[in-house]
């Protein structure tokens, strides 16, 4: 019989914070800028020049420490990590190796198995690097310092995932506190989220790890995903083989499928880290925790309890509504505007979902207004547009947002309620449609939804087809 | 000198800040650092039980910047102190990992 193998993942997952400037200096984290326009002499660092802490870092690394139930080292500094790399303008990494901020914490997933808990093993504060852009025509990259510096958090996960279907779980319930928290938009394809994948097989059954790789340049989930795949298919058919895993950092190609090493052990990194001398000691009062404890925003499951409760929401819906900050925000947003929990939900769950898909957008993308979409649900309760015209018009508030209101005035979109109007139509339709009217007449009832489908028609759906049906039937 | 650093620490040392000395620096080196180590022992005889471990040589704690934007554009100055430059950026060899 074939031999069994077991996967054992641990995740790094980098966030930038969301916060308006660098974590050392007054310079803006804004993503986008031209080359270079975002910088100073400390995040080039120039020599003499001195970092001083966004306090607002401290304050979201310790919102998110203890949504992940984590303790909190109250007193806690910050270590030069060593290396040599042009995207670096220190030559050295302001990170944290020996007191970070957060420890010991951890998150529960859903699994096909049951619940499970994934350790969170530290979250420490960092700054991320610049950017290189290697130059097409001539031999040289060209540095981009408008990311140097920006504030991130390293959330290091312990072992504790054996499949992809749990990494992807388990990042999905992380990506989604820190959006609750406004910690981060997490945004894995503009790189405010990235996650570095570490990866051993063993045989199922044996207590010592094997051999780990780390891989890197991992931008959605479903590329996560194929690299845990991919790379356990390739450590088992080594081991198959009588080969050994080389613990080395690999670069994973999503359009290939596979991966690459980038740096073997032969260049090992030592980052001879030491305390940075330019940053005093952070000393977190209990006052101060409990300030941030106190400031937590409701999360997910606690919104879901209550969107039931409160708003007799189904259990599925629920879910559906919370899976997405963005998309609950505009839930009660709306609700609060409209005073219609149900009706915003239908639109939420019904056309929004619908258009997002067909779009192959994320929920976090949605751009309209909570204002439009309640005056939209307005404008249906009322009567003054039907069904298939609100679809027609929620088209356009979903793409450009548009006053629907406005709209419905300019394009004529109105029902016609005039019922000597409508029964002008309904008689010429009538009149043009000799051959429906005889089979409705002879019996075939079906025929009457036919002669409502064209009246709707010659009325450009601006009908209540209630009406039409009782106008036809009377007239017929 | 009680401590003795190999060549190939010397070696590893060399490579680990970039640095290519000649064999009569790193001679020099080797001594240098020996007597570095011989003086971290000597403050090794000291006995520090009971004393907190120190962080920083300055009595300060909490030294805070508020999250607000001080800093404009000011690439032209930065791109001062480029030894290259092009299309904004600072210019260097080229470096792929």
């Amino acid at each position: 019989m074939a031999k069994q193998y077991e996967t054992v993942i641990g995740l790094e997952v980098h966030v930038e914070l969301a916060t308006k400037t660098k974590i050392f200096c007054g310079c803006s984290t804004a993503f986008g800028g031209a080359p270079n326009t975002h910088t100073c002499p400390v995040c080039t660092g120039m020599p003499g020049s001195l970092p001083v802490l966004n306090k607002k870092v401290v304050e979201l690394a310790m919102a998110v420490g203890l949504a992940t139930n984590c303790k909190i080292h109250q007193f806690c500094k910050f270590d030069r990590k060593n290396y040599f790399y042009p995207d670096n303008p220190q030559n050295y990494q302001i990170s944290q190796l020996y007191l970070p901020i957060c420890y010991e914490g951890g998150i529960e997933i859903e699994t096909p198995a049951g619940k499970k808990i994934v350790g969170i093993h530290e979250i420490h504060m960092e700054e991320d690097a610049g950017k290189l852009i290697h130059d097409e025509w001539e031999d040289c990259s060209l540095v981009d310092y408008n990311r140097s510096g920006v504030p991130l958090i390293e959330i290091v996960s312990e072992p504790d995932m054996r499949s992809a279907e749990e990494v992807i779980a388990y990042l999905d319930k992380l990506r989604l506190i820190i959006q609750y928290l406004g910690a981060s938009d997490c945004k894995l394809q503009e790189g405010s989220m990235r996650a570095d994948v570490n990866l051993s097989v063993r045989e199922a059954g044996a207590k010592e790890y094997g051999t780990r790789t780390e891989m890197k340049n991992l931008n959605s989930f479903k590329a996560i995903a194929r690299a845990v795949e991919g790379e356990r298919a390739r450590q088992i058919e080594l081991l198959e083989e009588g080969k050994k895993v080389i613990q080395e950092t690999r670069r994973w190609d999503d359009n290939k499928e596979s991966s690459y090493p980038m740096r073997s052990k032969e260049d090992a990194q030592d980052y001879r880290y030491f305390p940075d001398p330019d940053l005093v000691p952070v000393i977190i009062s209990d006052e101060w925790l409990e300030e941030i404890r106190a400031r937590q925003p409701e999360l997910r499951t606690e919104k879901l309890l209550r969107y039931k409760k409160e708003f007799d929401i189904p259990d599925y819906d629920a879910g559906i509504l919370t899976g997405s900050k963005r998309m609950a925000d505009i839930f009660e947003e709306t609700t609060a505007l409209c005073g219609r929990p149900k009706k915003v939900s239908n639109w939420l769950m019904g056309e929004t979902l619908r258009l997002l898909k067909e779009e192959g957008m994320e929920p976090e993308e949605l751009s309209f207004s909570p204002e439009n979409l309640a005056k939209l649900i307005r404008l249906t309760e009322d009567g003054t547009i039907n069904q298939t015209v609100a679809k027609e018009v929620f088209e356009k508030i979903f793409r450009e947002d548009i006053d629907p209101q406005a709209y419905v005035e300019e394009h004529g979109l109105k029902t016609v309620s005039d019922e000597d109007e409508l029964r002008r139509v309904v008689e010429d339709v009538i009149a043009a449609n000799p051959q429906s009217v005889s089979d409705y007449r002879g019996g075939k009832k079906k025929a009457l939804g036919f002669l409502v489908g064209q009246t709707m028609k010659a009325m450009k759906g601006k009908a209540d087809p209630g009406v039409v049906s009782r106008i036809l039937t009377k007239l017929l | 000198m009680a401590n003795i650093i190999s060549d190939e620490t010397m070696e590893y040392v060399g490579i680990l800040a970039k640095l290519e000395l000649s064999d009569e620096q790193k001679e020099q080196a080797k001594k240098d650092m020996a007597r570095m180590l011989d003086y971290i022992d000597m403050l090794n005889e000291l006995d520090t039980s009971g004393v907190e471990p120190m962080s920083h040589v300055f009595p300060v704690n909490n030294v805070f910047r508020e999250d607000e934007v001080a800093n404009g554009d000011e690439r032209e100055k930065i791109l001062k102190n480029a030894p290259a430059k092009k299309e904004g950026s600072f210019m260097v060899p080229k470096t792929v990992e």
